[in-house]
């Protein structure tokens, strides 16, 4: 661990740069998903546990076109779409129900929806890796030491205009003022005339279209299989619990932090870190909540 | 009324005992049976749904084959009389816990009394606790991990060789180069990256011991977690060390993670060895990308291993393509599942009984050629006669290139980076 340390310091300062852009890269698409996330939490208190399986759809949506020779990255207009529509069935099927009962109803029904779509994938797709190859070219300097493959710095991109164009939704348009109303008091905008179950399926949709953007990217990067689901899951309840719902900024930094994070974690401490550094910053943001919490109760006494 | 009620009723509770004992032994001759007829059945709980569905089909395919291909040859031959092989199913999940479940069942409901093994280290270690408890000898051929065999379990058999066997020649190999190279085996520079998994553990463990035995460096030793989809961090460190050997295992997800990110990050190290690069399906997906890698298999067609029931390893190859529909190559878990069988097959021909113990005693006593390869057991039950091969990418195709008895081309070196 040490010598690793050194040899980021001393002997080769440059995969810093190599560490810091992997990272950097990757946590774009972790805090898209995380997003999605945020949103659904935010306006209707529902924490999706199949996060990660919607990514993992979208991956495959992907893969999909690969395999009939049209160019992944255009699966990504189709998977928006796709997901949208496949969030919006799976509202109506089943958050609708759950919405008004308690949190582990809620959870237990989304860690349903991710069982059910993990074995669906298993069954249409085998367990085996696949991935979705972009084509792209690889980008080198100072004699292949640095390296960094177009597909990413595309996806960064993406998940940058994605992220944008999210924002402006909610900022302007009509339905994303009915969201962040909903979000804020639902039975006052009921009152004011809003159509709570609608805006409820659409930010569920959404999300679900938010996240297959994410898989897209993610299967030319990384590899998929049905069952990778649950470490995207993870990332972003780490993103948002450390960043709080409603607010993107905060999301965008801690999905970027994140992924700078597992990329220095994995070259110091070994690759088997990797993801506890994840599961370790969500505990050690959950201790500085509650240690922060502790200090405005006291305000209040 | 009252005189009749009381023995009418009695009557009615010994006609409940009679049923019950004829129940109980009902359930005890089937406990029995594990011959119907003319047929020997033997029984295996395997993946056929779940994360090894592939490979279990794979297996499920092998065992199908020999089975269909023993009958076909007039069958197994005890005492005189000529029996048929049929084998019971049932559908693991992939779950170790359903797994052994479906072993008590098959043992205690169904009264096997042969067992053929599951799919995969995980289940056949959940499994042979139990197989062990009731004394039934199994015969399993997808079970590689070393700790299978250091448990003294009697009655597991493996016809395959176990995990730690199975990139320790790379090192030997590496080793070779180095002196070819005028350089001492002990400048070798290792770098590895296994999963953290029982199986690749095992590997690694392998792989530790003969990198001690020449004195090499290990320089990394990271273990990728189960899930992971990147191991960008490990390669950015393997160019900062330089070594002269690249070893990843991590099934097919780490084969397929490694070679993308070896071509994205234009890794440039001399060798470079796997295990799982035909389940990864590496050459399809990564064409040149996969070039020069080595990969360490169980089996391969091009391999000179004959027997008479199969004919050579080439013959087995075309026979399981013409019977099953989707195979371009016969993946190394059909071909052992199918030689598992045949290690049945012989051990009953000799024990020429079936009784349990002379069984399993025939099955330790097995010394065979098959188109497989050779097949001896040790005292813990692993086959010790076959080695692993080394096949390296050449071009798109599996070469086999080490050990040097059975190797059929050269190995190439330093590897040519296809990027």
């Amino acid at each position: 661990m040490l010598d690793n340390l050194s040899l980021l310091f001393d002997l080769a300062p440059v995969f810093n740069i190599q560490l810091l852009l992997d990272g950097l890269f990757i946590g774009a698409i972790f805090a898209l998903a995380a997003y999605g996330l945020a949103l659904v939490w935010g306006v209707m208190n529902v924490k999706n546990l199949a996060q990660g399986d919607f990514v993992i759809m979208g991956g495959y949506i992907a893969y999909s076109l690969g395999e009939w020779g049209i160019h992944p990255i255009l699966g990504l207009p189709l998977a928006i779409v796709v997901m949208f529509a496949f969030g919006w069935a799976v509202y109506v099927l089943v958050i609708r129900r759950v919405i008004d009962r308690d949190l582990f109803t809620s959870l237990l029904a989304t860690f349903g929806i991710a069982i059910v779509v993990q074995q669906s994938l298993n069954l249409i797709y085998g367990p085996e890796v696949k991935i979705a190859e972009s084509g792209f070219g690889i980008r080198s300097a100072l004699d292949n030491q640095l390296t960094v493959s177009d597909i990413k710095v595309v996806s960064f991109v993406m998940a940058a205009a994605l992220a944008i164009a999210v924002v402006v939704f909610m900022k302007r348009s009509r339905m994303g003022q009915a969201i962040r109303a909903t979000a804020q008091d639902p039975r006052a905008a009921k009152i004011m005339g809003i159509d709570t179950d609608r805006v409820y399926a659409f930010t569920f949709a959404l999300n679900a279209a938010i996240c297959g953007a994410a898989g897209v990217l993610i299967a030319m990067i990384w590899v998929i299989q049905p069952f990778y689901g649950i470490t995207h899951s993870i990332r972003s309840f780490v993103i948002v619990t450390a960043a709080g719902f409603g607010n993107l900024p905060g999301v965008i930094i801690a999905g970027l932090g994140l992924g700078v994070a597992e990329q220095y974690s994995g070259f110091v401490m070994g690759a088997e870190f990797q993801q506890a550094t994840v599961v370790g910053l969500l505990v050690a943001v959950l201790v500085w909540r509650q240690i922060q919490q502790g200090r405005l109760r006291q305000v209040v006494q | 009324m009252k005189f009749n009620t009381l023995p009418g009723r009695a009557q009615g509770f010994s006609r409940l005992v009679m049923a019950g004992a004829a129940v109980g032994l009902l359930a005890a001759g089937s406990a029995q049976a594990k011959i119907e007829g003319d047929t020997i059945v033997l029984g295996s709980a395997i993946s056929l749904t779940g994360k090894y569905a592939t490979n279990g089909v794979h297996a499920q395919n092998g065992y199908d084959l020999a089975v269909r291909k023993i009958n076909e040859g007039g069958g197994v031959k005890v005492d005189g009389k000529s029996y048929k092989l049929k084998v019971v199913y049932y559908d693991d999940e992939s779950t170790p816990a359903r797994g052994a479940q479906l072993a008590e069942r098959l043992i205690k409901q169904d009264g096997v009394q042969f067992m053929l093994g599951p799919y995969s280290s995980g289940l056949t270690k959940a499994i042979a606790p139990v197989t062990e408890k009731y004394k039934i000898p199994m015969v399993e051929a997808e079970g590689a991990s070393r700790s299978l065999f250091t448990q003294g379990y009697k009655y597991l058999f493996a016809v395959l060789s176990t995990s730690e066997q199975y990139l320790a020649s790379a090192i030997d190999l590496a080793a070779e180069m180095a002196e070819k190279e005028g350089r001492k085996p002990s400048d070798v520079k290792i770098a590895m990256a296994f999963e953290n998994d029982p199986f690749s553990l095992d590997v690694r463990a392998g792989v530790v011991d003969d990198a001690k035995k020449y004195g090499m460096k290990v320089v990394i030793d990271d273990k990728l977690p189960r899930d992971l989809s990147d191991m960008s961090a490990t390669l950015t460190k393997a160019k900062a060390l330089k070594p002269d050997l690249l070893i990843v295992s991590g099934h097919s997800k780490g084969a397929a993670t490694a070679v993308r990110q070896i071509n994205e990050m234009k890794i440039d190290i001399p060798m470079i060895a796997m295990t799982h690069c035909e389940a990864a399906k590496v050459t399809d997906k990564f064409g040149a990308g996969a070039n020069d890698i080595l990969c360490s298999t169980q089996w391969a067609e091009t391999l000179s291993y004959e027997d008479e029931m199969f004919g050579t390893a080439a013959e087995f190859h075309e026979e399981f393509k013409a019977n099953f529909e989707g195979y371009t190559t016969v993946p190394y878990q059909s071909a052992q599942a199918a030689a598992a069988v045949m290690v049945w097959k012989d051990a009953f021909e000799r024990a020429n009984s079936f009784e349990i113990d002379k069984v399993r005693d025939a099955i330790a006593a097995t010394d065979m050629q098959t188109f497989y390869g050779p097949i001896r057991f040790s005292e813990a039950g692993n086959n010790i006669a076959k080695p692993m091969v080394l096949r390296q990418i050449q071009g798109g195709s599996y070469n086999v290139v080490a050990p040097s008895k059975w190797a059929s081309h050269p190995l190439n070196f330093p590897r040519e980076a296809g990027f």
